[in-house]
C-alpha cells in the first residue's frame, strides 16, 4: 500500500500559442486565410518540455522553481485546468480540483453565503455545510462579520475564511501553492500547523513553493523546475540545497547592482566594505572589513551595520558604541579600517550588509544599504531564521 | 437514479448554489428587486401593445390579442435571455476556470435555469392576463409541457455553441445582437403570420422559435394562430423540419461545446 503510486506524470509537455497571434475575431480568421502565401508566424511558448514523475501515496512532495519555471502551468495539469499539448497524466483517487484559496469567492455576498458557494466549489452540499459551518466560523474567527459582505472584508480577513474552508477539503491528493503562506504570523502558523497535520494524517501532497525551508521542513521528496524542465528530483533536502545554490548566486549578481541605496550628511563616508569570505560554508566566523574616510573635522562618530536577510529582514547589527569602542577627535582626511569578526549563525540564503556612521547626536554621516554581500550554503540545514552551531553533550542522569 | 446521483454530484451541488448566487446578484441594489422580472416585459409589452396594436393595428383579425402578444413576447425574451446572457457567460467565469477544474457545462445550464425561473414566474402573469380577458383553457393546453421542453432544448443548445464559440471569437457577441433583432422582426412575435406573403411566411415558419411561438398561442390564447400545420395545409410531417432543425442544433452545440470545454481555461 505504502509503495502505491497516485500520480504519474508521463513526458507531459505544454506549449501555449502567444495571444497576439492568436485569431480572436472573424475578420482575423479572414486574412488569416487570405494571405495564403505568406507564412505565418506562429510563436509558440513551451512552459513545460518533457516533464515525467510519480508519487507515492502519502507523500509529501514539493514542486519548486522561480517565478515563470513553469512549475504553476504543472499544477494546473495536474489539477486538470490545463490539458497536457503531449503526454499523460494519470491520477488515482480524488484530487482537490482547486490550486487557490476562495474560488469562487463573490464580493457582493456575505460571508455567510460565500461559505455556500465556496463549499460547493469544494463539492460540499448544503446539508454537509451546515454541519460544519459553526467550525469555519470559529475557526476563521468571524463570528460578528458572517452576515456582512465580503467586499467590506479586510483581505486578511477573506484569507482566514477561505483558508477555513480550504482545509475542509475532502481529497485523497492535495495541492497547495505557495500563496497559502501568506498573511499575518498567526495566520502563517495556522497554515503550517495545517501542513504538519496533514504530513501526520499522511495524505498525499503536492507542494510548490520557493520557500526552501518550509520545503525541507515538509516535503518527502521534490522536484526542481527551472526553464521548463525538470532539473532534479529527489529528497527534499538536496532538492532544495542545489535551488538555494542556483537561486542565490543570481541574486547576488543582481543586489550588488540594482538595489544600492545611499545617504546621510556625507561629513564622513564609508570607502570600502568587504565580507571575507564572501562565501561561506561551516566557517566558524565570517569578517567584515569597513573603511572610512572623514570629509571634515569631528569630534565623536559611531560606526555601525545591520545584516539582512534577502528578505530584508534584519538578522543582526550592532555598532562601535556597543562594542565598547571609541572614535574620537578625528580629523579631516583621517581615514578608519575596521574589522568586525561574526560568529557564522547563518542560515543559508544571501545577506546583505548596511554599514552606518552616525554622530552623537543622532545624525547621519553615512547610511550605506546593500554596501557589500555574502552568501551561506552549509552542510547541514536547520530551517530557521539563524543556525549557530550548538553543541550537544550526553549528560549522565 | 442513484447512480446519476453519485455521478453527477459535484455538477448538481455547483448548479444549485450558482443559480443561487445569480439570483441573488442581479437584482442587487435595485430598489425593486424580483419584481423586475415581471416588469421588464410588462413594460415591453405596453410599448409594443400600444406601437402595433393600437397605432399600427397589426393585430388583424386575432382574438384576445393582448395575451397572444404576451405570450409571444415572454417565450422569446426567454430564448433572448438564455441565448444572449450565455455568449460572455464562460469567458466571464475565466477568473473561475483558471483556478478550479470543474464541468464547465454547469456555467450554461445554471444561466438555462435562472432564466427558466424568470419565465415561469412570467408565466403567472399570463395566467392572470388570461383570467381578465376570459381566454379558456382546453385541454389542449397541456402540449405547452413539449413546447417548453423543445424551447429550453433549443435555447440551450444555443447557448452552448454561442459561449464555446465567443471563447475564440469575440465577434460573436455583436454578430448574435444582430441575429437577434433581425430574427425578433423575421418571427411572428408582434404581427400575426397572414399578413406576410404564404411564399415568405412558409419560410420564416420553420424557424423553430417561430413553430413554438405559434403552436404555443395556438394552444394557449386561440385556435386561430396560424401554426406550422396550417401553414402547409395540415401536413403533420411539417413538425419534423423544425424538430430536426432544433435536434441538428443540439447534436452540433453539444458535440462542439464538449470538445473545446476542455481548453476553456487556457484560451480564454
Amino acid at each position: 500500500m505504502e509503495d502505491e503510486i497516485v500520480i504519474r506524470v508521463e513526458n507531459v509537455s505544454k506549449d501555449f500559442i502567444l495571444p497576439h497571434d492568436k485569431v480572436t475575431t472573424v475578420k482575423g480568421l479572414f486574412t488569416g486565410i487570405s494571405k495564403v502565401g505568406q507564412k505565418k508566424i506562429k510563436e509558440k511558448q513551451h512552459a513545460l518540455k518533457d516533464i515525467s514523475f510519480e508519487i507515492k501515496k502519502g507523500e509529501f512532495f514539493g514542486i519548486v522553481g522561480r517565478n515563470g519555471s513553469g512549475k504553476s502551468t504543472l499544477l494546473k495539469i495536474l489539477a486538470g485546468i490545463y490539458q497536457p499539448t503531449r503526454g499523460k497524466l494519470y491520477t488515482q483517487g480524488k484530487l482537490v480540483p482547486f490550486i487557490e484559496l476562495g474560488v469562487g469567492f463573490n464580493l457582493e455576498l456575505t460571508g455567510r453565503e460565500n461559505v455556500y458557494l465556496n463549499g460547493a466549489m469544494l463539492g460540499f452540499s448544503e446539508k454537509e455545510i451546515d454541519k460544519m459551518y459553526d467550525d469555519i466560523v470559529s475557526f476563521a474567527e468571524l463570528k460578528r462579520f458572517m452576515g456582512q459582505k465580503l467586499k467590506n472584508y479586510s483581505s486578511g480577513m477573506q484569507v482566514r475564511l477561505a483558508f477555513s474552508m480550504a482545509i475542509r477539503a475532502n481529497a485523497d491528493i492535495l495541492l497547495i501553492d505557495e500563496v497559502l503562506a501568506v498573511g499575518d504570523e498567526d495566520f502563517q502558523r495556522k497554515c503550517f500547523d495545517y501542513f504538519r497535520k496533514l504530513k501526520k494524517d499522511k495524505k498525499t501532497v503536492i507542494f510548490v513553493s520557493h520557500d526552501m525551508n518550509s520545503v525541507r521542513e515538509y516535503c518527502d521528496r521534490a522536484a526542481f523546475i527551472e526553464d521548463s524542465k525538470l532539473v532534479t528530483i529527489g529528497p527534499a533536502n538536496e532538492v532544495a540545497k542545489q535551488y538555494s545554490r542556483m537561486f542565490i548566486d543570481e541574486t547576488t549578481n543582481n543586489t550588488s547592482k540594482t538595489s544600492e541605496t545611499r545617504w546621510g550628511n556625507g561629513m564622513m563616508m564609508y570607502t570600502s566594505v568587504m565580507a571575507q569570505p564572501e562565501v561561506l560554508s561551516d566557517q566558524s566566523h565570517i569578517e567584515i572589513y569597513t573603511t572610512s574616510k572623514a570629509k571634515q573635522n569631528l569630534d565623536e562618530i559611531m560606526l555601525g551595520f545591520v545584516i539582512k536577510d534577502s528578505a530584508g529582514q534584519n538578522i543582526l547589527g550592532t555598532n562601535s558604541q556597543l562594542e565598547r569602542q571609541k572614535f574620537i577627535d578625528i580629523k579631516k582626511g583621517d581615514e578608519i579600517t575596521v574589522k568586525w569578526t561574526v560568529p557564522n549563525i547563518f542560515s543559508d540564503g544571501n545577506y546583505q550588509i548596511d554599514p552606518a556612521i552616525v554622530l552623537f547626536d543622532g545624525q547621519v554621516c553615512d547610511w550605506w544599504e546593500d554596501a557589500a554581500t555574502f552568501t551561506v550554503a552549509k552542510e547541514d540545514h536547520a530551517p530557521y531564521i539563524v543556525a549557530p552551531k550548538i553543541n550537544l553533550i550526553k549528560l549522565d542522569k | 437514479m442513484q447512480k446519476f446521483l453519485t455521478r453527477y454530484r459535484y455538477s448538481i451541488i455547483l448548479l444549485k448554489q450558482l443559480v443561487k448566487t445569480d439570483f441573488k446578484i442581479r437584482y442587487q441594489g435595485s430598489a425593486l428587486g424580483y419584481i423586475w422580472t415581471l416588469l421588464r416585459p410588462l413594460l415591453l409589452f405596453v410599448i409594443l401593445y400600444i406601437v402595433f396594436g393600437v397605432f399600427l393595428k397589426a393585430k388583424g383579425n386575432i382574438p384576445h390579442y393582448p395575451v397572444y402578444l404576451l405570450l409571444g413576447i415572454v417565450l422569446w425574451n426567454y430564448f433572448a435571455e438564455v441565448t444572449s446572457g450565455s455568449v460572455a457567460a464562460i469567458v466571464g467565469k475565466g477568473d473561475l476556470l483558471r483556478k478550479i477544474n470543474f464541468p464547465k457545462y454547469v456555467i450554461i445550464l445554471a444561466g438555462s435555469f435562472s432564466a427558466f425561473i424568470n419565465l415561469l414566474i412570467n408565466f403567472v402573469v399570463i395566467a392572470i392576463f388570461m383570467i381578465i380577458g376570459h381566454v379558456g383553457l382546453t385541454w389542449q393546453a397541456l402540449i405547452m409541457l413539449p413546447l417548453i421542453a423543445e424551447l429550453y432544448v433549443f435555447s440551450l443548445a444555443l447557448a452552448f455553441f454561442l459561449s464555446a464559440l465567443y471563447v475564440r471569437f469575440r465577434d460573436v457577441s455583436y454578430i448574435w445582437e444582430v441575429i437577434m433583432q433581425a430574427a425578433f422582426y423575421a418571427t411572428p412575435i408582434l404581427y400575426p403570420l397572414s399578413l406576410i406573403p404564404h411564399r415568405y411566411a412558409k419560410f420564416l415558419i420553420l424557424n423553430p422559435m417561430a413553430q413554438i411561438i405559434q403552436d404555443a398561442r395556438h394552444v394557449l390564447v386561440t385556435t386561430k394562430t396560424e401554426t406550422i400545420y396550417q401553414v402547409y395545409g395540415g401536413d403533420r410531417l411539417i413538425w419534423l423540419i423544425p424538430l430536426g432543425i432544433s435536434l441538428l442544433v443540439v447534436i452540433l452545440a453539444s458535440s462542439y461545446f464538449r470538445s473545446r470545454s476542455r481548453y476553456f481555461a487556457e484560451e480564454i
